[in-house]
């Protein structure tokens, strides 16, 4: 079926079967490898793209039910808590392997959006959905804090 | 004479009447835990649970991803329930998905507790979320999402009967006086 989709704030025209899981829409006719397959089961969160500010969960929907929704992967993201999580993430060093941290980044944004001064507990509810083999959690937690700390400063 | 008769008569009439309107409590209390089979089946245990985790599975066990109930049952702050499960059933991801996804309040959790606990509950305005005894029945025989025990898709077992086989037995479980099992 051909759909028209939203995607970093341009429209594209796609034609896949509509059951198609939209990770690999995004990967395989777009071209947009940032955006991680993991589990292909919405456990490990590597996958994760926003929805507006929804973090979603790419491998778990299909690309048919995305309708009007507007897509940002990890190639599309602006605006302050992007930049205020991107800084934080150069300047912890957060990544190991990296082979989740766009996920997470995905994640971080999505939590900073819905709540700008999350506690640790906050921090580990929300992002424990988002799996890093690496065990880089204490400093993705503390990246974050970076951020909303970064976000709270002079605009 | 006739008088002598008569009254025995009548007073006999009167604790008929009283009788045939007196609930039948013992038919009420069956039809509850004819319905409870549903009640406490795994579809609907899984997203009432007592504590903050939902479970999973036939075998309910936690849910994995680690996720807890949220302020208003959607999931926390920045992991909201629809960021894995969306508006229907999934077969490639094996994600079960419905538009209202969410779990029951914590005033209703089922898990681990007697049918008679949930009995009361689940007929406690104060409780239920503000449902009253017709609302009750509506939610039950006609809410989309508790249809979905019905028609969970993938390895899930689905709920005993039907949902309309449910909201009958809920009904005349109403019917005759809403009676709780005493266990």
């Amino acid at each position: 079926m051909k759909l028209i989709l939203r995607i970093n704030g341009a429209t594209r025209q796609v034609e896949v079967d509509g059951d198609t899981p939209l990770l690999w829409v995004l990967r395989e006719e777009l071209g947009l490898l940032g955006t991680k397959f993991g589990c292909g089961a919405a456990f490990c969160g590597a996958c994760t793209v926003l929805m507006g500010d929804v973090p979603v969960r790419s491998c778990s929907l299909p690309v048919s039910a995305l309708g009007d929704g507007v897509v940002t992967t990890i190639e599309g993201i602006a605006g302050r808590e992007a930049m205020a999580v991107q800084r934080a993430w150069i300047a912890g060093d957060v990544p190991q392997c990296g082979y989740c941290q766009s996920g997470q980044i995905m994640g971080a944004i999505a939590l900073l959006k819905a709540n700008k001064r999350p506690t640790d507990r906050d921090i580990d509810q929300a992002m424990s959905g988002n799996l890093c083999r690496c065990a880089t959690y204490v400093r993705i937690r503390e990246a974050i804090h970076a951020a909303a700390r970064d976000l709270e400063g002079p605009r | 004479m006739i008088v002598r008769l008569l009254i025995p008569v009548a007073a006999l009439t009167l604790v008929a009447t009283a009788m045939a309107q007196q609930p039948d409590q013992a038919r009420s209390i069956a039809l509850f835990r004819e319905a409870g089979k549903v009640l406490q089946s795994p579809r609907c245990l899984n997203c009432h649970p007592v504590g903050e985790r939902p479970t999973q599975t036939d075998r309910m066990t936690p849910h994995v991803p680690f996720i807890v109930r949220g302020a208003d049952g959607h999931g926390p702050a920045g992991l909201p329930c629809n960021a894995c499960h969306h508006v229907a059933n999934y077969a490639e991801s094996g994600v079960p998905g419905h538009p209202k996804w969410h779990l029951g309040p914590a005033s209703m959790a089922w898990a681990g507790k007697s049918l008679g606990e949930i009995c009361q509950q689940i007929k406690d305005p104060a409780r239920n979320g503000g449902l009253d005894m017709p609302a009750l029945l509506k939610h039950m025989a006609e809410d989309s999402l508790v249809g979905w025990a019905w028609a969970p898709s993938g390895k899930r077992t689905p709920a005993p009967g039907t949902q309309a086989e449910f909201g009958a037995t809920m009904r005349a479980w109403a019917d005759t006086g809403a009676f709780c099992p005493p266990d």
